[in-house]
């Protein structure tokens, strides 16, 4: 089974420029490949901004009625004892839990939805089948096109990733898993 | 008013600084009738509006410091704008004179024969007294001036063409020089506001005016960009993405203002202590509850749920409308800081609120834009200067 096509590129640069005639032509399902981190490479993959926000504030929110639900309940309700002189349902007090559970949930759910929308943790992928991509974490600019893109097809694919100056083209077999 | 946009400078700047100059005095005038009614309101009116310019040239001080410490790429575009600010500070001495006259009026601890019997203020005696207390705002005012001179000495030698290493020695006054900025703002701030209630303390409330006067410099920066750039100035210079980062800061320093001052209250609040809740026990009398409660609203919630969105940050009419909000928000704090000295009872407005702001704010642009306009308004060798209108947001 065929996952997708690697090309490698010379320098952040032509990664880059590359990585725009790729969106240009229309493929979405794509990925570079770079040793370090190459600014304006979001833009130039035509990347959407992160949905994570969204999450995190859902969280952090539901943290926050959390802490709030659980001090009001057992300072009020469950255990309703006077401390130093303060009334049962003391909402100054409660705000520094609802803050610090606020900030904790946040902050787990950001790790926690950054890892799922990079479908993380994982073992393995198609890309290491190439012996070539090793050089990714050394000196290496890759493009891989995976072959669930609409687009995709092994000969034009192909021809479009030379066409634009990518080199060593190899497909790659192997499943996702 | 022309800009020469190869040289950045702005020719015939006077005619605008003379309306500045002429509208700050005429009302200075009025408020010195004022003065005649009704001495005690006119000092303590005067006196928010002093703090209010005080702190917007304290936060052009801080922003300057920062950007020299941290060799900030984005600033560098805008950065005469705060280093103007920061020059203006000095120029406040002469403003501070009526306050000499008005501390009887203002400062309970100057009454000899009262404090002479309070068991608490007779201890703090040997640091709440007259001459102590004119020593010490001379010192800030040295300070200020000192920092502010070197500074702008440096940075204007820059313009010059002695490039080389101007950044070395800019570093070497900031490090020292923060720490300056820090202990001067703190003790201003014990001096002339936190002592109007002598017997009340907060060991805190130094960084509370540090917030408020970070926020007020940073709304003032964006106000004053939009500014100039509707007069076909810094048209092309100064972009979206300088504006997203103005909106960035106001945000995170709304939610500082809102921690520190959160942080403040809850403690007193935990401890209730009399000598410490008495503060807020008398922002608690009635309008003044009602102020205390729109402080929260308008001074913190209002800002953060509009600023937190990355496109609100993004358009300049809501960041207009954020950064006059926080404007009028830092001068209703501090005016919520002073005024229950005078009024106990409830909140009072007094015409002559407005009349000191507008003539000491008068003045203050009068100063601000003559010397704003008497360099290059962008650093124009600094090899920085391309990278700076290039910059992107994230």
């Amino acid at each position: 089974m065929i996952h997708g096509i690697l090309a490698e590129f010379r320098n952040p640069l032509d990664l880059m420029h590359a990585a725009e005639k790729v969106r240009d032509a229309g493929y979405n399902k794509f990925d570079c490949h770079s040793p370090f981190p190459v600014h304006g490479m979001d833009q130039a993959m035509g990347l959407k901004r992160s949905k994570l926000g969204f999450v995190i504030a859902f969280f952090a929110i539901l943290g926050g009625l959390i802490g709030f639900a659980l001090q009001s309940w057992t300072h009020s309700i469950a255990y309703p004892l006077t401390i130093s002189g303060k009334p049962l349902f003391a909402w100054q007090a409660y705000i520094i839990i609802i803050f610090a559970l606020f900030v904790l949930f946040g902050a787990i759910s950001a790790v926690l939805g950054m890892l799922h929308f990079n479908r993380l943790p994982r073992f393995h992928h198609p890309v290491f089948y190439s012996e070539n991509f090793k050089k990714a974490t050394d000196d290496g600019f890759f493009i891989s096109i995976e072959s669930e893109d609409s687009k995709f097809s092994d000969t034009e694919t192909k021809s479009f990733l030379e066409s634009i100056g990518g080199d060593n083209v190899e497909l790659l077999e192997g499943d996702d898993e | 008013m022309k800009f020469d946009s190869t040289t950045y400078r702005i020719s015939n700047p006077e005619p605008l600084g003379r309306k500045f100059l002429y509208t700050g005095l005429v009302f200075l005038l009025l408020s010195a009738f004022g003065w005649v009614t009704n001495h005690e309101q006119f000092y303590f009116s005067y006196l928010v509006s002093f703090m209010f310019f005080i702190t917007l040239g304290l936060g052009g001080l801080f922003v300057t410091l920062i950007h020299y410490l941290t060799h900030s790429v984005w600033t560098i575009v805008v950065k005469r704008i705060p280093e103007t600010a920061m020059r203006t500070l000095p120029w406040m001495a002469i403003f501070f004179i009526p306050i000499i006259f008005g501390m009887h009026d203002l400062y309970h601890w100057t009454d000899y024969d009262a404090v002479a019997q309070d068991a608490i203020l007779s201890k703090k005696v040997g640091y709440l007294n007259t001459p102590f207390f004119l020593i010490r705002a001379a010192v800030y005012f040295v300070i200020w001036f000192g920092l502010g001179s070197l500074i702008h000495k440096f940075s204007i030698q820059q313009d010059e063409g002695h490039e080389s290493d101007i950044y070395q020695r800019l570093r070497r006054v900031a490090a020292p020089g923060m720490f300056l900025f820090a202990l001067s703002l703190t003790f201003a701030s014990f001096d002339w506001l936190m002592s109007l209630d002598p017997h009340w303390y907060s060991t805190i409330f130094g960084v509370y005016i540090f917030s408020g006067s970070y926020l007020t410099i940073i709304a003032f920066m964006t106000l004053f960009t939009m500014f100039i750039q509707r007069r076909g100035i810094l048209k092309n210079e100064v972009t979206i993405e300088h504006y997203h980062d103005f909106g960035k800061l106001l945000f995170a320093f709304t939610v500082f203002w809102a921690y520190i001052a959160g942080s403040q209250y809850f403690l007193i609040w935990y401890g209730n202590i009399p000598e410490e809740t008495v503060w807020f026990l008398h922002r608690w009398e009635g309008s003044w509850k009602s102020m205390s409660l729109f402080l929260i609203f308008a001074h913190f919630a209002v800002p953060f749920l509009v600023l937190i969105f990355r496109a609100s940050k993004r358009n300049k009419t809501v960041l207009f409308a954020m950064a006059s909000l926080i404007l009028i928000m830092q001068f209703i704090d501090l005016y919520w800081i002073v005024m229950p000295t005078l009024h106990h009872h409830g909140v009072h407005f007094s015409w002559m609120d407005i009349t000191t702001f507008v003539g000491i704010g008068g003045v203050f642009l009068f100063l601000f834009w003559k010397n704003f306009t008497a360099n290059a308004i962008v650093p124009v060798k600094d090899e920085k200067l391309q990278d700076s209108i290039k910059f992107l947001n994230p």
